[in-house]
């Protein structure tokens, strides 16, 4: 039986802590739309869009009038495009890219994800062609999304992708500079990339996944942040309690809309992703959670552990409560994305460093980063290198999504708007790693053995 | 299916009249009420069994939200599945 006191838990989880679902996506198979044909396979993947997805926007609002939860988004992802674009020509991606976004201003959905390749151990030239049309193809589209694995655990890291991808997310930046170069913001770099992640820019469709799919994103840094400060002067074990009793009720509402959305639009349930997904405003920040467990700020000495212990109890509390979990699942710290850590980087207290050091003990990696608009190509493979690596050694997925502002250095900021918010340009070691970038080649699989 | 219907507000005549009148209107059955008034603040819970509705389920919570607009009061009308999902295993 109901009580009162659940009841009123639960609204105010909604009203006040931000408790939404981030995302249903949609995953999509395009491997039967190939076609030798750019006009053809253009036809057919827009066709299996809009029949496929007609309904995910209509069915996404109705269940959130159901059960009273905000659903933020409904996004569309596909195969990789690289995999069924075989034989295009770059100009034959572009056509792609625009056809995606057709069809996604069609379905009404918020974003696509997918304009993809995977390139760990090396290039196809379906895979050159369409990562030489990225830039292009995210600045002539709003809705595209884009993302390349240059490295896996099992085959190394392909440093001639990391080298060319720095030049890529510049482009991409260069492109949009009359955007606040939001190209960027809409590229992301991974090693070991999960085949079933709802989450923007990064979803695409994964070569083993059925058909279509349905897979969604929590959110909910408020509610857990609200459930510490109540918890109020305990030790780390009771906080760890607290959040994993607070990631298992979130997760449960993110199972009853998956399982709901993917009953009625005949599709099958995929996966529940357990992220804890932070917004700009106010209430639904990660650094925030860190704080108040007992940090003076996001970044001091303690951060990496408290990160760490977030992460895990996170886990824990919702595995529990979803019959499947994947994607990302981990604690997101996007900057821009995340009042406190908006405000932890704009005072100082949070480098570049830290935040690398971060990523190695919770989901995604460096995301949503301004860094100087005249940084060296070389040098944002550097930083790709170097957070590819803590992937590759550690056996998870770790990602770049970083923004050159073009025209702006340390000190200034820039504004993107909605959900991607806003960030202050971080500082960047400026010492050139080109050599080492140029020397190219493939960076080996490391050793699972003789841990240390 | 039921239907937790919340109303939170100031303290007025009427309140439960007007949102069971809604309920009956669009024939929803009212199970169970828990009600409250803590200085002048108004709080109350009501459980339908929503078998004999007789419009779609979004329209009754766009009904009982206009209801709410209107008197200055927080109505949230939700499919009790969210309550049962997050506090049960």
């Amino acid at each position: 039986m109901l009580n009162t006191q659940d009841i009123l838990e639960t609204i105010n989880m909604i009203r006040e802590e931000n408790l939404d679902i981030r995302t249903i996506t949609m995953g999509i198979s395009l491997y039967d739309c190939i076609s030798e044909d750019a006009d053809r396979l253009c036809q057919r993947v827009y066709d299996k869009i809009t029949t496929r997805a007609e309904h995910l926007v209509e069915v996404g609002e109705n269940i959130s009038k159901q059960y009273g939860v905000p659903i933020v988004n409904k996004r569309v992802s596909i195969t990789p495009a690289s995999l069924i674009g075989g034989n295009l020509s770059p100009d034959g991606y572009l056509k792609l890219a625009h056809t995606l976004q057709r069809a996604a201003e069609t379905v009404g959905i918020n974003f696509i994800g997918g304009f993809s390749a995977l390139v760990h151990k090396g290039y196809t030239d379906s895979a050159r062609n369409l990562i030489s049309v990225i830039p292009q193809a995210l600045a002539e589209t709003e809705m595209v999304c884009s993302s390349v694995n240059v490295a896996t655990t099992k085959a190394g890291i392909n440093m001639d992708a990391v080298a060319e991808m720095g030049h890529v997310i510049k482009q991409c930046a260069e492109l949009t500079a009359d955007r606040e170069c939001i190209g960027a913001a809409k590229l992301v770099v991974f090693a070991n990339v999960p085949e079933d992640n709802p989450f923007m820019a990064g979803a695409f469709h994964g070569v083993g996944e059925p058909e279509t799919v349905i897979n969604v994103g929590v959110s909910g840094p408020g509610v857990v942040c609200s459930a510490i400060k109540r918890a109020g002067d305990c030790n780390l074990t009771e906080i760890a309690e607290v959040i994993k009793k607070t990631a298992f009720k979130i997760t449960r509402v993110g199972q009853l809309v998956a399982s709901e959305a993917a009953s009625r639009l005949n599709t099958p349930f995929g996966i529940v992703d357990l992220s804890l997904a932070p917004t700009p405003a106010i209430g639904d920040s990660v650094a925030h959670i860190l704080e108040a467990i007992g940090l003076e700020h996001c970044g001091s000495h303690g951060t990496t552990a408290t990160l760490a212990m977030l992460n895990d109890a996170v886990k824990k509390g919702g595995v529990m409560a979803s019959s499947h979990v994947g994607g990302l699942s981990g604690a997101f710290i996007p900057v821009s994305e995340d009042a406190g850590m908006i405000d932890a980087v704009a005072a100082g207290h949070l480098s570049i460093e830290k935040l690398e050091a971060m990523t190695a003990v919770c989901s995604v990696g460096l995301d949503m980063i301004a860094i100087p608009g005249d940084t060296p190509d070389e040098v944002i493979s550097g930083i790709i290198a170097d957070e590819i690596s803590i992937g590759v050694a550690n056996t998870k997925t770790t990602a770049v999504r970083l923004i050159p502002v073009i025209g702006k250095g340390v000190g200034e900021s820039v504004n993107f708007g909605g959900l991607l918010g806003y960030a202050p340009i971080i500082p960047l070691n400026t010492g050139s790693p080109a050599k080492f970038i140029h020397r190219g080649g493939r960076i080996p699989a490391p050793i699972h053995s003789l841990k240390n | 299916m039921k239907a937790v219907i919340t109303v939170t507000g100031k303290d007025t005549v009427g309140i439960i009249a007007s949102v069971s009148a809604v309920c009956a209107k669009d024939g929803a059955n009212i199970c169970e009420i828990t009600q409250s008034v803590l200085s002048e603040y108004f709080a109350m819970i009501m459980l339908a069994e929503l078998d004999g509705l007789n419009i779609p389920f979004s329209d009754f919570v766009d009904e009982l939200t206009a209801l709410g607009r209107e008197k200055g009061l927080d109505i949230h009308t939700m499919h009790e599945d969210i309550f049962n999902t997050m506090h049960h295993i």
